[in-house]
């Protein structure tokens, strides 16, 4: 034992070991990046673009390089018929990727995209931690029937395929919203993608955290708990509990990658956030028609939800590696 | 007077396989009738799987019994509910094996040490103030030889031995009657053992406990032990005074594990009976001895008919047909 008197908890310990990842660094960057991007969504419209990204502005002009340029340009082929918007300029202040077709600053909505989309995510990881704690945590504690109810629904849930499920749910509550009893949901709130993705993927959590509770439940130092006299709520609120956080936290931006991709795939169906709002799967869709001539419209949220995805698992993967006590001490040699 | 803690054909029973390929039983501890002194120390030796660690569980009710009868300090306990159980927790605790996995990592040294007052009133149902816990956390520290500081640190920051010294203080806290100790030292260095082991001898004297120390280590259970308990395959194939049994063992098993162990001296050798084959499966024991298959001296009688454990007139009991007397 060494004579240092500092106490280096597991949660400090997790702490530290996670600031020595350069991979953790990084993800970490990039998603505060991302968020203080998005963040900034409105200012950037407001005082750099001067656009309102929400208006279609086909008759628009910009300025770039001290001309006047139509946002939407007459095509080049033989007939001149049909317009195509604007490309990618690079300045900032005249539509930096382009436009859409009806002429919206696709910068500026990428941003406001952004927001959308790592707000749906972020909340429907949440959530989804949220149920799936509460339904694995009592499985796995309480076990026998309580067990086996919440196991078969969860298989019943995972048995429908989780995009399947996602879309059918979405297409019943987006034409008339969602009424159960007092509570009442616009159909072109976000609550309800929300809620959607939270639900579906709560079996994909829910096993995981139902595992470790399971393995927490017969591990030494919960019969010793046992052995001392200890009653089941106090158990399940000092031992279980607290060594089951861990497992949670790690889960979170696996939970939300998923969900990230399950709104844009749901936007871009046109059944997520709806129109004139944007996310990334909306600008996508935006982008569709565009491809051939203006491929950034699709390209840049592409790349945009890539990169969120990437930066969450790999933050993911170094919180896994961070979490475990034991692991940390034994490498570093404590 | 009563024994402190009497078992009368215990028997833990899993079941195991599917419903599928059907189900068969693994006799883990299969009708075991022993007592435990008042402080005496009992070793329960035997090689791994025999059921020793499951009878350590089974008597103090952590696992639930199949069949049979376990009585505490007269009282008895096999069919209790944890409820029932739980004004006796105080006088009956146990050490684990693995020092690591029986501290909750997420919670204090002192808090782990502390638990047990906290669950647990005094006798007159008054709860204990902070004050009176540091106190009593004070006293136990110093009576398992960890320092102050270690009160504030996490289980992680310690080593296997210190970290069995805060079980040992853990166990203590609401100074028992009877400790069960689960091979509390063989995950430890050999160095590290023997101070553990002193701790063991020491807290014994000093505070008038009794032990069930569970080992498959003779040389640990020869140091510590008043009494042993031999198991083999779910049953106690010879038990009696420690001196007796280890140095002139009844049962061929006994003579077995006791040859296997090595002799520090240079000169002596002593010669070594070597078992053949692989301990049958506790799921479908061997008929007759359970130990016919392996013996040296087995004969035909002994596939036959099971042996009951015999008095064999200087205080020990051997279940062999042909006992091994000098």
């Amino acid at each position: 034992m060494t004579a240092r008197t500092r106490t280096h908890g597991p949660w400090a310990v997790a702490l530290r070991s996670l600031s020595r990842m350069p991979s953790a660094i990084a993800s970490a960057s990039v998603l505060l990046l991302l968020v203080i991007l998005s963040a900034g969504a409105p200012f950037y419209a407001a005082h750099i673009a001067h656009t309102d990204p929400f208006e279609s502005d086909v008759a628009g002009t910009i300025t770039l390089h001290g001309a006047d340029i139509p946002v939407m340009q007459p095509n080049n082929n033989r007939l001149h018929l049909g317009l195509t918007p604007i490309g990618p300029t690079w300045v900032p202040s005249a539509d930096l990727l382009g436009a859409d077709s009806q002429g919206r600053d696709v910068a500026a909505r990428l941003l406001y995209g952004g927001r959308n989309s790592l707000l749906i995510s972020s909340c429907a990881a949440l959530l989804c931690i949220v149920l799936a704690a509460t339904v694995g945590i009592c499985a796995g504690f309480f076990g026998g029937i309580v067990d086996i109810l919440l196991s078969r629904m969860m298989d019943i849930m995972w048995a429908i395929p989780v995009y399947l499920f996602a879309i059918s749910l979405s297409i019943v509550t987006v034409s008339h919203g969602l009424r159960i009893g007092p509570i009442s949901i616009r159909s072109d709130s976000l609550l309800l993608p929300i809620c959607i993705i939270a639900l579906v993927y709560v079996p994909y959590a829910a096993r995981p955290i139902r595992g470790r509770v399971m393995s927490l439940r017969q591990s030494e130092f919960v019969l010793a708990a046992r052995c001392l006299g200890a009653s089941r709520r106090r158990i399940l609120l000092r031992d279980i509990l607290p060594n089951v956080s861990t497992t949670l936290i790690v889960l979170a931006p696996l939970v939300m990658a998923l969900a990230l991709l399950a709104e844009s795939a749901l936007s871009f169906l046109s059944i997520g956030v709806q129109a004139p709002a944007a996310s990334w799967g909306t600008i996508i869709q935006d982008g569709q028609g565009l491809i051939y001539t203006r491929p950034w419209v699709a390209i840049a949220p592409g790349l945009a939800i890539v990169i969120t995805v990437l930066a969450l698992n790999v933050l993911g993967d170094a919180l896994r590696d961070a979490l475990d006590v034991r692991e940390t001490s034994r490498r570093s040699g404590a | 007077m009563s024994a402190l803690l009497e078992t009368r054909t215990l028997s833990k029973h899993y079941r195991i396989g599917s419903a599928l390929r059907g189900y068969r039983t693994l006799r883990a501890v299969d009708g075991i009738s022993l007592q435990v002194e008042r402080g005496e120390v009992l070793g329960l030796v035997g090689e791994s799987g025999c059921g020793k660690s499951t009878l350590g569980r089974c008597m103090l009710r952590l696992t639930e019994i199949t069949a049979g009868e376990i009585l505490f300090d007269g009282r008895d306990i096999s069919r209790a509910s944890d409820k029932r159980l739980r004004p006796l927790r105080p006088r009956m605790q146990m050490v684990f094996q693995d020092s690591y996995a029986s501290l909750n990592p997420r919670r204090r040294v002192g808090d782990l040490i502390a638990e047990p007052l906290r669950i647990h009133t005094h006798a007159d149902g008054a709860r204990r103030g902070e004050a009176e816990i540091a106190e009593r956390l004070g006293e136990l520290s110093h009576l398992v030889g960890l320092p102050q500081s270690a009160l504030q640190r996490y289980p992680h920051e310690f080593s296997g031995g210190q970290r069995q010294r805060i079980n040992i203080a853990r166990a203590l806290a609401l100074s028992p009657d009877l400790v069960v100790a689960d091979e509390p030292v063989s995950a430890l260095d050999v160095s590290i053992q023997a101070q553990i082991v002193n701790l063991f001898m020491d807290l014994q004297e000093s505070l008038g406990l009794t032990y069930v120390f569970v080992a498959h280590d003779l040389s640990v259970v020869r140091q510590i032990a008043t009494r042993v308990a031999v198991m083999y395959l779910g049953a106690v194939v010879e038990i009696g005074p420690a001196d007796t049994v280890l140095h002139s063992p009844a049962h061929p098993y006994t003579a077995a594990l006791i040859s296997a162990v090595p002799e520090p001296s240079v000169g002596v050798t002593t010669r070594r009976i070597t078992l053949s084959g692989d301990v049958p499966s506790p799921v479908s024991p061997p008929s007759g001895c359970r130990f016919h298959t392996r013996c040296p001296s087995a004969q035909a009688l002994c596939s036959m008919t099971a042996p009951a454990l015999q008095d064999m007139g200087d205080g020990r009991e051997a279940a062999c047909h042909f006992p091994l007397l000098t």
